[in-house]
């Protein structure tokens, strides 16, 4: 696909900079398909909450352009732009009833009553809060607030919606439902919808592809189970899911494959990109591909490490054993082999294919 | 079972007994007063302890013609016994503001009487030598209003205060125009005070909306500015609008020097209504500010954001989403500026000048200078159901509960 042609939402080369030093986005590019579910995740002050603040027109980019539909936006106020917005805190209006919250952006538009008072109707039978017209928001638990916000973003029918975080006050029972919720919603009405948060997990349950944000850069943008599956940089690695992380240097190099130093021992690992005898790499791990080798020879990589400690997670053992100068390293066991079947202070064989240790260029402090 | 344990119900009664010197300091120097005001406003003994057999005399009398023999004699000997007793200037000073002129009568005839300059014998009555020192004694209308002064509890002084009168048959009669001083006065503190209501809201709501969605230390500085007139002397500040206000002051001299007005013509913006409503809208601001403010501040800047992302212009936000939201704040402010403004008297005093006083000026003219203690209550009395009035109203239109001071 040709970013750029067909793209609903575009980023090109933005910049945003508040005092003029800092810059809190840098250099963003990307493109958001029509219809697609788009997750921004990154930990706090990565800089995503600013990119969906530009993209509804609250900031203005420093450099770089914004299209929406082809059209570049920045000229257009907020109130022009036809882009529902979910917030962090709902900002439901606590004077008006939820009906009035929901009818709030047709009345602005000068919708005919009957009219309105039909789209009310049914956003409020999308979300499931049909005869809470009345009710203040003051009235409703959490999540009921939380289908209220959703509802009067899209009664308008915008074709982009944005939500910034609209699940963080909500506890994680009521977090879960909604993530399943929201994700009804927009395949119900295959509305495009920019979504951004930092919980990992929510964005693998709602994305189609998520953006991961890491100091105002975007570092990766794929489908959750590529980002998983396949991180093309530490910060990825780590921070989806678990992950173990060996720095290391290349000593060979043989097609895909490399040979890389990590101190004791030398192991075979997946090159992400290229990169030639000398550099440095970081090797990631996850903890499930590590298994213990009851045989020599069972992965491509294997060790003898000392255990320093175990623990009891029921349908898994959480291993930590000692790798050399590299400090700690966790292996994850499934319950197969029953509790007491690893002991700390045990020396274990450990090991892993090669395909599943990727070599990724370090991250620039 | 008892959820109370003995106890507990100790440190209340504690916490209750600190409260107690306060109740008692409201009570006797707020409730008190008060209640005196109010008594004095509807009571008045002093006729009637002073001429009680004169009032008994004239009990049967019909109001029409000259009364009794026996009323003129009971007269002379209490008004004698007045004299002695240093009270008949009283006793003539409330029977002159029943009936304006009896003053120097009353005075004039309990001084010959003590004199013994006039005394009857058999030839002439009491009511003769009575009549011999003022011809109003054998007027009807100076004995209705012996009588009527006589009233210990009495409506005269609010009916006063209303520019009404009784007539000469208890009726209640407007005073004749030129007489009407209060009600002009009471209308024009009511407008004036809406007025200063109104512009203290003009001004201290985009201040209030500044400071509440300002950066914390800004919005501290900001604050700090509302408040440091509050703190200053309000004799200075008066003081200062005279210096800047005055036709040789400030504004003046710049408007002069910038070409805008002649020298001759220099505007007259002190010690008129000018002066008045620009002072105590200066002196009240506050009090519309800091409660807007603790409004304002419970807002968050996000519903404008959000009112914008759902497609309303700044107007509509602040229309159905800002302004309905401030509505307890902009009711306690209003209430406030406009309770302190009805009763507002030491601005008016210094820089009103003849034009710009109000109904307090009045009330203190009348504590003061005519010593008319009676009117000054009931026009006290008045203001204070202007208030509570309000105050009703308010609660009923925007609940007291819902009010935020602060």
């Amino acid at each position: 696909m040709n970013a750029g042609t067909n793209a609903y939402v575009e980023f090109e080369g933005v910049h945003k900079s508040y005092d003029g030093e800092t810059e809190v986005v840098r250099d963003l590019h990307l493109s958001v398909q029509e219809g697609e579910f788009l997750t921004l995740l990154g930990p706090s002050g990565s800089g995503k909450t600013t990119c969906l603040m530009m993209l509804a027109g609250f900031e203005a980019p420093t450099r770089g352009a914004i299209r929406l539909g082809g059209r570049t936006i920045h000229d257009v106020p907020p109130r022009q732009r036809d882009i529902g917005m979910v917030f962090q805190n709902y900002a439901l209006f606590p004077h008006l009833t939820v009906g009035e919250n929901l009818r709030f952006p047709l009345e602005v538009r000068g919708m005919d009553k009957a009219v309105a008072a039909e789209r009310v109707r049914d956003a409020m039978r999308l979300v499931r809060l049909e005869g809470f017209e009345a009710r203040r928001p003051g009235e409703l638990s959490g999540g009921q607030q939380q289908r209220v916000a959703i509802a009067r973003a899209l009664v308008f029918e915008p074709r982009l919606v944005l939500m910034d975080e609209p699940l963080g006050a909500l506890d994680r029972r009521l977090r879960e439902e909604m993530q399943f919720e929201i994700r009804r919603i927009q395949r119900t009405l295959g509305v495009t919808v920019i979504y951004v948060t930092h919980d990992q997990q929510e964005a693998m349950v709602m994305s189609d592809r998520v953006a991961v944000f890491n100091r105002g850069r975007i570092e990766q943008v794929a489908a959750p189970e590529v980002l998983y599956e396949e991180p093309e940089r530490p910060f990825v690695a780590t921070f989806i899911g678990d992950n173990n992380l060996l720095r290391g240097e290349v000593v060979d190099v043989d097609g895909d494959y490399c040979q890389v130093d990590i101190g004791e021992h030398t192991i075979t690992a997946f090159l992400v990109s290229p990169r030639a005898v000398g550099d440095t790499v970081v090797l990631a791990v996850r903890p499930e591909r590590i298994g213990l080798a009851d045989e020599p020879g069972t992965y491509g990589n294997e060790f003898v490490v000392p255990i320093s400690d175990v623990i009891f997670l029921g349908d898994h053992l959480l291993v930590r054993a000692t790798m050399g100068e590299q400090g700690d390293f966790v292996v994850k066991i499934p319950n197969i082999v029953g509790h007491g079947a690893v002991l700390p202070g045990d020396r274990v064989r450990i090991g892993w294919t090669a395909t599943d240790c990727r070599a990724l260029v370090p991250d620039e402090d | 079972m008892k959820a109370v344990s003995p106890g507990s119900r100790g440190p209340t009664l504690r916490a209750l007994g600190l409260t107690l010197p306060l109740v008692a300091f409201i009570g006797v120097t707020f409730l008190a007063p008060l209640a005196a005001m109010l008594v004095r406003s509807v009571y008045d003994p002093v006729v009637a302890d002073a001429l009680p057999e004169t009032l008994q005399a004239l009990a049967p009398w019909d109001g029409e013609g000259v009364p009794s023999e026996a009323a003129f004699a009971a007269l002379a000997s209490e008004l004698v016994a007045a004299s002695d007793a240093r009270t008949v200037g009283q006793v003539a000073t409330r029977l002159n503001r029943v009936e304006s002129g009896l003053r120097s009568v009353v005075t004039r005839t309990a001084r010959r009487l003590r004199n013994a300059e006039i005394n009857p014998d058999a030839t002439t009555p009491w009511r003769d030598a009575v009549v011999s020192v003022a011809d109003a004694w054998e007027d009807a209308g100076t004995w209705r209003a012996i009588r009527r002064a006589g009233e210990r509890v009495t409506p005269r002084h609010y009916l006063n205060a209303l520019d009404l009168d009784q007539g000469a048959h208890d009726e209640i009669v407007r005073q004749p125009e030129d007489l009407r001083i209060y009600v002009p006065l009471l209308v024009r503190t009511l407008v004036v005070s809406t007025s200063i209501t109104v512009l203290c809201l003009l001004l201290g709501y985009p201040v209030a909306y500044l400071i509440a969605h300002a950066a914390p230390t800004r919005a501290n500085l900001l604050l700090l500015l509302v408040l440091v007139p509050f703190w200053t002397s309000l004799l200075v500040r008066t003081t200062a609008w005279i210096v800047l206000l005055q036709s040789r002051g400030v504004v003046n001299d710049l408007l002069v020097t910038a070409g805008v007005i002649e020298d001759e013509q220099r505007l007259q913006m002190i010690y008129n209504m000018t002066g008045t409503i620009v002072a105590m809208t200066h002196v009240l601001l506050p009090f519309m500010v800091l409660p807007l403010y603790a409004v304002m501040r419970t807002i968050p800047s996000l519903h404008m954001s959000a009112a914008a992302s759902l497609g309303a212009s700044f107007g509509q936000a602040f229309r159905r989403v800002y302004w309905p939201q401030t509505l307890p704040g902009v009711g306690a402010g209003s209430l406030l500026v406009f309770i302190l403004a009805i009763g507002y008297y030491i601005t008016p005093a210094l820089v009103g000048g003849r034009t710009g006083q109000l109904i307090s000026n009045m009330i203190a003219y009348h504590m003061q200078q005519s010593l008319n203690w009676g009117l000054a209550a009931a026009l006290g009395g008045i203001l204070l159901a202007c208030v509570v009035g309000l105050y009703l109203l308010y609660d009923r239109l925007v609940g007291v509960e819902r009010m935020r001071l602060g």
